[in-house]
């Protein structure tokens, strides 16, 4: 998982959740694109934090060989639809599954700049402690936002008071905003996560045009 | 002139003989990837109907049940989505748009496809008629799964996947073109994968 910062001088701006494409060409001419979250808030630098895919093409490069100051071709933003900004309130509720957790960030940022008191329960899922990123920045939100942890891999043996499960119908009763609240949702993860998510939502009662999802990984061969 | 990534290489390998069949900008998976903007719909067979419809009228609706026994045909296509997979041979069985449209008169030019869910997507009438479009229940030989648009889905190969509604409950016939779900958020109006006409202005 890598964070990378770009300065991109004809930006037009973002929201936060949408994402951009970045395009690799090779010394062959061959080239690559692929779309990857934006993790940073409007107005900010466009950052995308990267999770290396073992099988990918373009994410190896962009973990591993990029580096600063190299030039990268990038277009964007892409999307309007798994979009928050301060004018559509809450209460939020996220809920992240693995490198799921980027356009979250970007939402939570949004938030915090934006000065919105739109309280948020923050639901994350990894398979293991290490893999939880941007963990202090997001202890860091404070007034209004709830961060629920849950490992799926992992038993930590020492401090550990988040759960060690994986997000089912059950924990998503225990941790989600009683649908009576009038939640608006945002689930991204991998694709049997979002199945879940969002179809245990909906079985809770959340108004399914009011759960907006992404879907990660689900690319075979990305 | 793209800048050049020193190190990157080509990692993906096109499938012997499958070159001519992938669109520029695209890579082929094995997998069958699962992308939409909300929850799975899940109607049930009992209350499912699918609509012909234009301006405030229903010119034709079907049950399930007459749905089936609609004459179905069994076809083999490669499908192109947007963000960058392709998959070569896919098996779909459904009914043509045609058989359904040669049941209504009309003098349409376009088609609005809608789904359970509220999604949308549009698409010339000469696109999805004349044995280009099909609306699918079963692929691989089994009823289309609810992830994948069951209990049916539209298929229109030749455009990018977004064009190919998922829990499709019918047609809306249009004069003038107009945005669909996600063309409304920047895609293409008309979705062409050989073109790459992935996002308005391509």
């Amino acid at each position: 998982m890598r964070t990378i910062e770009l300065n991109v001088p004809s930006w037009p701006g973002h929201r936060a959740g949408q994402h951009l494409d970045v395009k690799l060409t090779a010394e062959d001419g061959y080239s690559a694109e692929r779309s990857y979250s934006i993790a940073s808030a409007a107005g900010e630098p466009v950052a995308i934090t990267v999770e290396r895919l073992d099988d990918g093409e373009v994410s190896p490069y962009l973990t591993e060989e990029l580096g600063v100051g190299d030039e990268l071709e990038v277009r964007g933003p892409v999307g309007g639809y798994f979009v928050w900004e301060a004018a559509d309130g809450g209460p939020l509720l996220l809920v992240g599954g693995g490198s799921g957790i980027v356009p979250l960030r970007s939402i939570l940022r949004q938030r915090g700049l934006s000065g919105s008191d739109a309280p948020v329960r923050l639901l994350y899922s990894a398979r293991a402690r290490s893999e939880l990123i941007y963990r202090d920045e997001i202890a860091r939100h404070r007034d209004g936002v709830e961060v629920i942890y849950t490992l799926t891999r992992e038993q930590p043996a020492d401090g550990w008071t988040g759960y060690t499960r994986r997000v089912d119908p059950a924990l998503l009763a225990e941790t989600a905003w009683p649908a009576g609240k009038h939640p608006l949702a945002f689930v991204c993860g991998p694709t049997s996560f979002v199945e879940t998510v969002a179809g245990g939502l909906v079985a809770l009662g959340y108004e399914p045009g009011r759960v907006k999802t992404e879907r990660f990984g689900g690319t075979g061969g990305r | 002139m793209s800048p050049i990534s020193h190190g990157f290489r080509r990692r993906h390998t096109v499938p012997d003989g499958a070159a001519d069949r992938v669109p520029p900008g695209q890579y082929v998976t094995d997998g069958f990837p699962v992308l939409s903007a909300g929850p799975t719909p899940r109607t049930p067979l009992t209350e499912w109907t699918f609509s012909v419809r234009q301006g405030t009228g229903t010119l034709k609706s079907w049950t399930w049940q007459e749905f089936q026994e609609l004459p179905a045909e069994t076809v083999t296509v490669d499908i192109h989505c947007v963000t960058r997979w392709s998959k070569l041979d896919t098996e779909w069985r459904g009914v043509s748009v045609s058989t359904l449209l040669d049941q209504v008169a009309h003098n349409a030019g376009y088609i609005m496809a809608f789904s359970d869910g509220g999604y949308t997507t549009n698409l010339p009438l000469a696109d999805v008629t004349g044995g280009k479009a099909w609306v699918v229940f079963s692929y691989g030989g089994r009823p289309l799964e609810p992830e994948h648009g069951g209990p049916a889905r539209l298929l229109v190969p030749h455009l990018y996947f977004w064009k190919s509604a998922k829990w499709i409950r019918g047609l809306e016939l249009m004069e003038a073109d107009q945005p669909g779900f996600w063309e409304n958020y920047g895609y293409h109006m008309y979705g062409d994968p050989w073109k790459e006409q992935r996002y308005q202005g391509d």
